[in-house]
């Protein structure tokens, strides 16, 4: 059985990264030059990425599959990007935002790389800021910061409700600076196919060109994939269209570990499902439950009569209505943690409490906070989001509650990295969601942003010297070899293979599916039935693929059905390791719950004993059962508490 | 509450660059109010995937108003002719039963067909390489608290900033000015201490590659703001003018 | 530096906007010029006088042909380029947003109708004014009736505005320059950076009502001299 060896420097967890920075090996300009790196991703992390390359002077080849760097999902995180400047005197600290980000992941986020992102989350804000993020300020022209869920002091910075799409272009203006300089070249609508090993080490990647089907070969020293989180196996999801987990597959399959891949995100607020033709779900931001109240009708019959268009919420009486959170968790009330919060509205939705015409959806009311404050200062504080509900539901918030249910937002999991965000194949990287490393099993708010951007701006950067220094011998690769052939092949014959079944079923319709079995049985609430049986329906569903799908067109054209079928494939692979992973996590944590594994009060009960390790799965071939490797986490620093919301 | 609609679409449909494109039509039965704009084109896709004929072509990504990717003129409005959205926040509950909705996708010279509705709008990111940022590397920057921005600029900057590319403005102007998308960008750097430094360099590279690329020149006739689906405002174009002349006069 | 007043497009733009300015100075002259025509015959006979054939009047003229020259040469250079900078395909369906004026979408058909009855203007006034002076003083034979009468442009508005026909003709010549000049005005300003958020909204509205001050000051002269031929 392979070790796993995460690099993590000797020494105190505060001086690990200053001590790993002194002792790393160097590449120099002029070798610099000489070296090619692949940065398969244009979000948060393989922007900075590709940019702050391109800037030390390595040769950068950058992929995005949309029609510019600009787009990558990255641009809708709303709420903003932590950092632990104390700019506002509340007591923050880098050991603070480290302790907040590990309690928050509950305990299964590795020590070091978190307490390595607190320690950079500094330079990010003076980095977007010396780009010219234009991040809200006060009226004395400082910096301003707001709160956010999972701490307490205010240490998020913002850029209105669009932090996300001022980073992303912040980073994309350092990378359109580069493509400029030539330093790096970028590949517009290509979706990366495969990822090339020649003598055990990536090398290259296999691409085809979205717009017309043509397979292209391209090779370097080093391939850097930040292609983010793989939530859209569920079908609907807050990530974009295009989102995938087909590049985190292709590297599991080239036999980089897939680490803690059942760790998905659920967030609690967003706008329900209407139909079977939707096709993604929007976030409301966590914000509004600083004044919203959750509630739920107390009578079946009322509910009933709601989802039938005959009663209004507003015609419900205050004794009629179920505030469960309040009732549940006193103390904290409306503002329990995302996933508990997630967890309850499911709940009272299956026992039949649901509003809305689906009966998926709970009230999410202001009426309340407007008496109290007054409808202009709740304007001025959600006004934006009111208007973004109103738009999508037709509903005017201020007048009725708005209608919500929790939807998959992040993955926790992805490719297992060491200390220097390499995976466990030599000399491919990854970086930001696509890596598991820094949120544990639960992520906080505004810390997606946070490490996007800090492993490809200040960590990356500097780790995967260490790796190329050693790789300055090596000349520039030719992709006319065996292993480029072998891989090519390999995509074109799938792609064949999918093209000649013409069968009967459309790819979204199969992708629904998978979506339905997820969700029922991968979800919120998860049990050893539930997810044996999920592996099994996965199973046929994706024997059900191979003789159903119908791909129309051709191959070498743009097709966009054949497109989605590929990553469909990628999805059920995905799907079924989520199960997996989750059926051998006995214990309830974060964002993996077990329904046999809670307390009294249905509270998630963590095994710290058996499961504080990340499991790592390791691929062993088509249709054969993964390897599961365990990577301990230590914890040196930090006692492990249960998190308590009750009282 | 949700109603069913039917409606006839007039959809642009071409192979590519080179090639003539025309429109087609298709009726679509039972949509549902509830369906923004772009899941009633899935349906519709959907619908040709199973006729097995070829799916129309347009491009999409976020779906929430914010990616810049979908890009449809609707009834001779870019985005549709709701205020301050982009096709993916557009829902069918605007329309009504029997509606005939005429699609074309984005027509300016510097924005290329691919195909039927899809066009290709690399040309906004040749001007953004051609100056759209602050020449700062990674690492040796001043503190982020080091120079202080009034409450008032930070807040202009950012709503220039608030450009998500998507080419409207282009598409809706009648002589396929890129000004606007131009001007917000050199705007939001010109009023940021940290852009100043190479403001007039900036405004000269980004208003060159913007004419060389085949945009047209600014009339003033607003059509750009008014139908900016981030409201980015026609003083942004001043400010562009201003920065370019004085940068050029100063020469 | 000189070139990017053709080479770039702003700069293509300054170059109409300062000469639109200028041909907007022009007409309030004009204009001014035209009202002392109702107040005083005697003043304003002055006036023409004063414009004849003499050196200062035309250098004055030949400047004021240049710059509707320029205005009109770069007015067709820019609208050739817009065209071209549309594509090929044409929309099938345009909508004009409501706070688009239809002035700023049409402004090359507004010159066109301008230029035309600027024609017959010339025609009317010009050809009969400096014009046979200038015939005279170059040595070519001219009706010593029209010789004598070049001067006195009074009798020469009389003659004009009495025909409804050209009344009518100037009213939609004068029609098509407020339109042009109120989205030209501002439009201008603009092209020039001489616009921000709190400004914009005012020189519009500036546009609006000089524009509008500028035909009714010209249109005055026109209908007062037609009623009073019929009177």
């Amino acid at each position: 059985m392979a070790t796993i060896d995460s690099k993590i420097p000797k020494g105190p967890l505060a001086e690990k990264w200053t001590r790993y920075k002194n002792t790393q090996k160097l590449v120099n300009p002029a070798n610099k030059r000489r070296l090619d790196i692949i940065v398969i991703g244009t979000g948060l992390a393989g922007a900075s990425a590709a940019a702050t390359l391109g800037e030390l002077g390595f040769n950068v080849i950058n992929f995005c599959m949309q029609d510019s760097p600009r787009r990558a999902h990255s641009i809708a995180a709303q709420g903003g990007i932590n950092a632990a400047k104390n700019y506002q005197n509340d007591g923050d600290s880098i050991y603070r935002l480290y302790y907040d980000t590990i309690k928050g992941g509950d305990y299964r986020a590795r020590e070091a790389n978190v307490y390595r992102l607190a320690e950079v989350s500094n330079n990010i804000i003076d980095q977007c800021v010396a780009q010219g993020v234009p991040f809200a300020r006060e009226y004395g022209g400082t910096l301003a910061n707001r709160s956010f869920g999972g701490a307490q002091v205010s240490r998020t910075f913002y850029a209105k409700g669009q932090t996300g799409q001022q980073l992303l272009l912040g980073a994309y203006s350092a990378l359109s600076r580069q493509i400029a300089k030539g330093t790096v070249k970028e590949y517009n609508r290509r979706e990366v196919l495969d990822i090339v090993i020649i003598d055990g080490r990536a090398r290259g990647v296999i691409v085809r060109n979205m717009l017309n089907g043509k397979i292209e070969r391209y090779a370097a020293h080093a391939v850097v994939m930040a292609t983010g989180g793989y939530g859209n196996a569920y079908f609907l999801s807050t990530n974009a269209m295009h989102s995938n987990g087909s590049v985190a597959m292709q590297a599991y399959r080239k036999g980089a570990y897939f680490a803690n891949p059942c760790y998905a995100q659920i967030h609690p607020t967003c706008i329900p499902v209407h139909g079977d033709y939707q096709s993604k779900l929007t976030l409301m931001s966590e914000s509004l439950r600083n004044d919203g109240r959750i509630w739920v009708p107390k009578k079946k019959e009322d509910a009933e009569a709601i989802r039938a268009g005959k009663l209004k919420p507003t015609d419900i009486k205050e004794e009629d209505r179920d505030y469960y959170l309040e009732r549940r968790y006193p103390a904290f009330g409306n503002l329990v943690p995302r996933d508990v919060a997630s967890r309850a509205a499911k709940e009272r939705c299956d026992a039949g409490f649901g509003v809305a015409p689906s009966g998926l959806a709970v009230y999410l009311d202001f009426s309340e906070a407007i008496n109290r404050l007054g409808r202009k200062a709740i304007e001025a504080k959600y006004g934006n989001l009111f208007q973004m509900y109103e738009k999508i539901e037709n509903e005017n918030p201020y007048e009725t509650p708005m209608k919500i249910y929790p939807a998959i937002h992040y993955t926790m999991g992805g490719i297992w990295v060491d200390y220097e965000l390499q995976t466990s194949v030599p000399g491919l990287f990854a970086i930001g969601e696509a890596n598991f490393s820094d949120h544990g099993a639960n992520r906080l708010g505004a810390s997606a942003l946070m490490q996007g951007l800090a492993d490809g701006y200040f960590v990356l950067p500097y780790t995967i010297q260490n790796y190329l220094s050693d790789q300055i011998q090596v000349p520039r690769f030719s992709t006319d070899c065996a292993e480029f052939d072998e891989a090519e092949k390999a995509v074109e014959d799938k792609i064949k293979k999918i093209m000649a079944v013409q069968g009967d079923k459309t790819v979204d319709d199969l992708h629904k599916e998978l979506g339905h079995i997820m969700w029922e049985y991968v979800g919120m609430a998860r049990t050893k039935e539930s997810l044996t049986l999920a592996i099994e329906k996965i199973k046929a569903l994706r024997e059900d693929f191979w003789k159903h799908v119908y791909v129309p067109g051709k191959a070498e054209d743009l097709n966009i059905e054949l497109g989605k079928a590929l990553r469909l494939i990628d999805f059920f692979d995905i799907g079924e390791l989520m199960a997996r992973d989750g059926l051998n996590r006995n214990e309830s944590c974060g964002g993996h719950f077990r329904t046999e594994f809670q307390t009294e009060e249905g509270e998630a009960l963590r095994q710290d004993e058996e499961y504080s390790y990340v499991s790592c799965w390791h691929y062993k071939g088509e249709g054969v059962e993964p390897e599961m490797l365990k990577e301990p986490l230590d914890y040196e620093e930090t006692e492990r508490k249960t998190r308590n919301y009750k009282n | 509450m949700a109603k069913s609609i039917n409606i006839t679409l007039n959809i642009w449909r071409q192979k590519d660059a080179k090639t003539k494109g025309h429109f087609e039509t298709y009726a679509l039965k039972d949509i549902s109010t509830n369906a923004s704009f772009l899941e009633m084109l899935d349906i519709l896709n959907e619908q040709l995937v199973k006729e097995h004929k070829e799916p129309i072509a347009f491009d999409h990504d976020c779906r929430e108003g914010i990616c810049g990717m979908c890009s449809l003129y609707i009834n001779g409005h870019p985005h549709g002719w709701e205020t301050e959205i982009t096709t993916c926040q557009l829902h069918m509950r605007k329309f009504k039963d029997g509606d005939v909705i005429t699609i074309e996708p984005w027509r300016s010279r510097a924005f290329p067909v691919i195909r039927d509705l899809m066009v290709d709008r690399s040309a906004y990111d040749k001007i953004m390489q051609a100056g759209g940022f602050v020449s700062v590397n990674t690492g040796g920057v001043p503190d982020a608290n080091a120079i202080a921005i009034p409450k008032p600029i930070a807040d202009e900057a950012m709503d220039s900033a608030s450009c998500i590319g998507c080419g409207a403005c282009a598409a809706a102007c009648k002589n396929g000015s890129a000004m606007l998308f131009v001007s917000a960008k050199v705007s939001q750097l010109a009023l940021l201490p940290q852009g100043k430094a190479e403001a007039a360099a900036r405004a000269k590279n980004m208003v060159a590659k913007m004419d060389e690329l085949g945009f047209g020149n600014c009339t003033n006739t607003g059509a750009c703001a008014a139908e900016c689906p981030k409201g980015v405002s026609l003083t942004n174009i001043a400010r562009l003018n201003r920065e370019f002349l004085c940068a050029k006069l100063k020469d | 530096m000189s070139f990017f007043l053709i080479n770039s497009s702003i700069g293509r733009k300054l170059v109409m906007s300062i000469s639109g300015m200028f041909l907007i100075l022009f007409l309030t002259f004009h204009m001014c010029m035209n009202l002392v025509a109702i107040i005083s015959p005697e003043g304003y006979n002055t006036v023409c006088e004063f414009l004849g054939a003499n050196w200062y009047a035309l250098v004055g003229t030949a400047i004021l042909a240049g710059g509707f020259i320029i205005h009109i040469l770069f007015g067709l250079l820019l609208s050739i380029e817009n065209r071209r900078a549309r594509g090929n395909d044409r929309y099938a369906v345009t909508a004009r947003p409501k706070t688009v004026e239809w002035a700023s979408q049409n402004m090359l058909a507004l010159g066109i109708v301008i230029l035309a009855l600027l024609g017959l203007h010339l025609y009317h006034f010009w050809a009969k004014m400096q014009f046979v002076e200038l015939q005279a003083m170059a040595g070519v034979e001219v009706d010593s009736n029209l010789l004598a009468n070049a001067t006195n442009g009074y009798g020469l508005i009389e003659q004009t505005f009495s025909s409804p026909v050209v009344v009518a003709l100037y009213l939609v010549m004068l029609c098509a320059l407020w339109f042009h000049i109120s989205h030209g005005f501002w439009s201008s300003l603009q092209s020039m950076g001489l616009s921000n958020s709190v400004w914009l909204k005012r020189i519009q509205v500036i546009s609006m009502v000089y524009a509008t001050l500028l035909v009714a000051g010209f249109a005055v002269v026109v209908i007062f001299f037609f009623v009073k031929s019929i009177l």
